[in-house]
């Protein structure tokens, strides 16, 4: 009777606890949304600058530096005081000089400011939206990652908390977040209006400490995968826009002020490389971890389950980038169009696989 | 502006380019394979032989064999697969008649043992093996030597510095030998500079990853060849002893012997199973587990354990595994006289999640009905674990909390002995009659436990005398596991080094100028993205800065040769290029205009 009378409690406890998480949930989406129009506002105001330094470097007449031995500044005067040496950098030969953009605000005071105030907002929205997933975890006494309603949540605490990790450590990254909290926003829709599921317990195949091991990696691979496939995206569209200024093309007025804004396709290559790369043992690391778990659950490590073999096959696609970045005749546009399609077959393993394939995964709860 | 960009225009190779220009400087800082030219081959079988080895290993066939082994895996992940399950590809065969023949043809029922799919990965390993093996050889080759000397034009190098110091140049050069092998380089003088190399881990992470794949390919593959598995139906109180006869169904590879089962026997004391009671996931199961006691070889000692789940019970090679669960009714059979005929716990199978299962007993012998001729009977058993008023036909949950028993009896001829195998959990009524009750209907009728059923006309009784569970078990021996486990640490380990460890090269030259004061030089390379190596270089250069310091300018420089001098003062410590600072710190020739092309 008092066992009885205390899970009661314990019970009414829980669903307390996963009334704050949607509470929290909701609120987070909220200033999601005040962040969501504040880069807007960023980008708006930015426009009002002109600033065309790709263009500068690339039209043709314009300083014609390609391939050229890289030039040390030398100033006059300061003679008596005597400079430690300076490191000289020299791009190499063939690869585009451009410098980086500015940013969405484009140099514009009023659109820095919105800025500022948008990646204070989105700070504010991600503690909300870490709240709730935590409430979440409470009410259900284990990891928040036991259905697609949760991995959600969570997947898209990770994605805004790697973003804000990168801005910490002053990694030149504002420009990503516009099209991070855009998609945040979506996720999370999803997340309330078609996965809700109300908190509950596991079933006994998931009862395994693999599952914390297993699924957070999971979940933090695809939200740095996320922040690096949008910055070949992006690659993508500043790389023709290159392109066609190197060609004597005249781009349309909104490429212009959008992309102008972003940094160099040669950076935005390198940091999508520098993301996926680093991210990439820590994938297979995933993989490995699960087929360690199938071992002891299923009785084999591997079984050519609809998840595996997604998770096998989005591993080959990257590694196919990887290899491709290291190989003549591929690098660049092909390279970049390799990690999209990895990243697709990444978002097709999670999604696809729960919603349209049944396989031993399937307890996720859709 | 930007260090190095590999990622430039794709008509190009700055590599090559950039090793051309360095000499030997930039050789062999990795064992990457050089791209050929596809270049046609000259006549002869060995000559083809050879284009196709080097076609092969190229990086670009391993870049393509790669892209087609994951086009290759979709489709098995997409269409039911025999080694899953096979019953899905019998209804996916009754389904699609036109398609199920063009699919057998392609083998795309059991995709990943399928002779395209087997093709794609060996061509892949054999390309992989092709390109490590000679790799392997090279990077011994260079760990034996030296780092190259430092090529005529260190200003031409992706980073760079200088400096006057009234140092003498031997000093400095000692002094940045000392610093480098401190800074753990590989150093050595070589003419008027010293060259250096560190990083190798890359290549060993590199060369370590990919023999870790082939080692994980042919643990799979052995896994595969000498695994066996076997399902095993137990009702609680009954035991198992790991022989093949013992097995409902036993699969095992190609090179699996009878003799490679391991010893054992257990007995499944009792299994427990809970579930949620209340709340919107009531009847979800909470706790699964079964408590065995189990012996090794044939005169081990008995001990006792719990398998769960996720926790199969492991003796020698082979695991235990806990696969599923179900109720077997104790059922007694008496014939006329009120000789028991029958009496056994009934596996049934489940249904549904709650548990509402279906089965069949089966007297084979000993049974003779009112008039004392042998007959077979087939009790037709469905079972409600938890029954409902209103719900008849299911199960409202999955615990036993008020069981019901519907039987229905038959007589006859079960046809077990026509020679076609027989499920247990069905009857095949060809043969068999139905018993009639007094109104004439057939006879069917629901029992608690306890309860007893009367065959009409003194044909005997049926009583249900309580339920037991059962637990399924699959056993599963697999070779090289252990390998398979090796290998992939030893792929995560050797990846983070290929991927996060740079290989660069730094030299520092020192001469005396004209005027007899010193010039020192350095500069760095690396083979891949390095915004790292500017930033290493400025750190060295500030330390070996310190030991030979700065000498006053000659006369006002009236030059931009980067070779003599660089004294922009804009940081006190050596400032560093990268990427990431690139808009605020430095002063790039290049971007001037650019910036002042700004309207506002």
């Amino acid at each position: 009777m008092t066992l009885a009378a205390g899970t009661e409690l314990a019970t009414a406890a829980n669903e307390h606890l996963a009334n704050i998480s949607n509470t929290l949930i909701y609120s987070a989406m909220a200033v999601y949304t005040l962040a969501f129009f504040t880069y807007i506002a960023e980008w708006i105001f930015g426009s009002r600058s002109k600033i065309g330094r790709t263009a500068a470097a690339l039209t043709p007449g314009a300083a014609k530096s390609k391939g050229a031995p890289a030039v040390t500044v030398t100033k006059a005067g300061g003679t008596a005081v005597l400079e430690r040496p300076k490191v000289v950098v020299r791009s190499a030969a063939g690869a585009r000089d451009v410098p980086d953009g500015p940013g969405a605000h484009g140099g514009d005071e009023q659109g820095d400011l919105y800025g500022r105030i948008a990646i204070s907002l989105t700070v504010l929205a991600f503690l909300i939206h870490l709240g709730g997933v935590v409430a979440r975890a409470a009410s259900v006494e284990r990891a928040p990652w036991g259905n697609m309603y949760e991995f959600n949540i969570t997947f898209s605490t990770v994605a805004v908390g790697v973003y804000l990790t990168l801005l910490a450590l002053k990694k030149n990254i504002r420009w990503l977040g516009l099209f991070l909290i855009t998609t945040v926003l979506l996720d999370l829709g999803i997340a309330v209006t078609v996965l809700y599921t109300a908190s509950d317990q596991l079933v006994p195949a998931l009862h395994s400490y693999w599952l914390y091991i297993h699924v957070s990696t999971a979940i933090l691979c695809g939200a740095v995968f996320y922040v690096g496939a949008v910055g070949t995206l992006l690659y993508l569209f500043k790389d023709s826009y290159e392109t066609k200024l190197e060609n004597g093309g005249t781009p349309g007025r909104f490429a212009t002020s959008f992309l102008e804004r972003l940094p160099a396709s040669s950076s935005l290559d390198k940091f999508s490389y520098r993301i996926n790369a680093a991210v990439f043992p820590l994938w297979t690391f995933t993989i490995i971890a699960g087929a360690i778990w199938a071992e002891s659950a299923w009785g084999r490590y591997w079984g050519w389950d609809p998840k595996e073999t997604w998770a096998f096959i989005t591993w080959v696609a990257y590694a196919c980038y990887l290899h491709a970045r290291a190989t003549a005749g591929w690098k660049g546009r092909k390279a970049a169009y390799l990690a999209l399609i990895a990243f697709g077959c990444w978002l097709f393993n999670y999604y696809g696989v729960n919603i349209f394939v049944s396989g031993k995964h399937s307890y996720a709860g859709v | 502006m930007s260090v190095t960009s590999k990622a430039g225009r794709t008509d190009t190779s700055p590599e090559r380019t950039e090793d051309q220009d360095l000499g030997a400087a930039g050789s062999q800082l990795s064992t990457a394979p050089k791209e050929d030219q596809p270049n046609l081959p000259s006549l002869g079988v060995i000559g083809w032989a050879r284009w196709f080895w080097r076609q092969l290993t190229s990086m670009r066939v391993a870049l393509l064999l790669l892209l087609l082994l994951s086009v290759g895996a979709i489709p098995g992940s997409l269409i039911p697969q025999t080694g899953i399950d096979e019953t899905k590809v019998a209804d996916f065969r009754k389904a699609h008649t036109f398609l199920a023949p063009v699919y057998d043809r392609l083998g795309l029922f059991h995709v990943y043992s399928s002779v395209w799919f087997s093709a794609i990965y060996v061509l892949l390993f054999v390309s992989l093996v092709g390109c490590i093996i000679p790799r392997s050889w090279q990077f011994v080759g260079q760990l034996r030597g030296r780092p190259p000397g430092a090529p005529k034009r260190l200003t031409r190098l992706p980073a760079y510095t200088t400096w006057r110091t009234e140092t003498e140049p031997e000093q400095v050069r000692e002094a940045a030998l000392a610093l480098l092998k401190k800074r753990r380089f590989r150093a050595h003088q070589a003419g008027d500079a010293v060259a250096a190399e560190k990083g190798y881990l890359r290549e060993v992470g590199n060369l370590a990853f990919h023999i870790a794949l082939i080692v994980m390919l042919i643990a799979f593959a052995a896994g595969q060849l000498f695994k066996s598995e076997g399902n095993k139906l137990i009702v609680e109180g009954d035991g198992f002893s790991n022989t093949l006869i013992s097995y409902d169904d036993f699969k095992s590879g190609n090179l699996f012997t009878n003799d490679d089962l391991v010893p054992f026997s257990f007995t499944l004391d009792k299994f427990t199973g809970t579930y949620e009671a209340s709340g919107p996931n009531k009847g979800t199961p909470r706790i699964f587990q079964a408590a065995l006691t189990y012996s090794q070889g044939a005169y081990g000692k008995d001990k006792k354990d719990l398998v769960k789940v996720n926790e199969p019970l492991e003796i020698g090679d082979a695991k235990v595994y806990l696969t599923a669960h179900g109720y077997a009714p104790v059922v007694t059979v008496r014939d006329g006289k009120g000789n028991v005929v029958y009496r056994d716990a009934v596996p049934l199978l489940p249904l549904d999640s709650n548990v509402t299962s279906t089965g069949v007993a089966k007297v084979l012998d000993g049974y003779k009905n009112a008039k004392g001729v042998s007959e077979q009977l087939g009790i037709s058993a469905f079972l409600l674990p938890t029954y409902t008023k209103g719900s008849e036909t299911a199960s409202s949950f999955p615990a036993l909390n008020n069981p019901v028993l519907n039987l229905t009896p038959y007589h006859g001829d079960l046809g077990v002995d026509s020679g076609i195998p027989q499920s247990v959990y069905q009857l095949d009524k060809a043969h068999m009659k139905d018993f009639k009750d007094s109104k004439g209907a057939q006879l069917r009728e629901n029992l608690k436990p306890g309860e007893t059923m009367k065959l009409p006309n003194g044909a005997g009784s049926i009583t249900y005398d309580g339920t037991k569970q059962w637990a399924n078990f699959q056993v599963v021996q697999q070779a090289g596991t252990d390998w398979a486990l090796g290998g992939s640490l030893v792929a995560i380990f050797g990846l983070a080094g290929s991927l996060f460890i740079q290989r660069r090269r730094v030299w520092v030259r020192a001469t005396r100028g004209a005027d007899g004061v010193t010039v020192v030089e350095m500069a760095g390379l690396g083979r891949s993205e390095s915004a790292k190596v500017p930033e290493e270089l400025g750190d060295l250069a500030g330390i070996l800065y310190d030991r030979a310091p700065g000498a006053p300018e000659p006369d006002e420089a009236s030059t931009t040769d980067a070779s003599t001098t660089d004294d922009a003062p804009v940081d006190d410590a050596p400032a560093v290029a990268s990427p990431d600072q690139d808009d605020t710190a430095t002063p790039d020739p290049k971007v001037v205009p650019a910036e002042g092309a700004e309207t506002k």
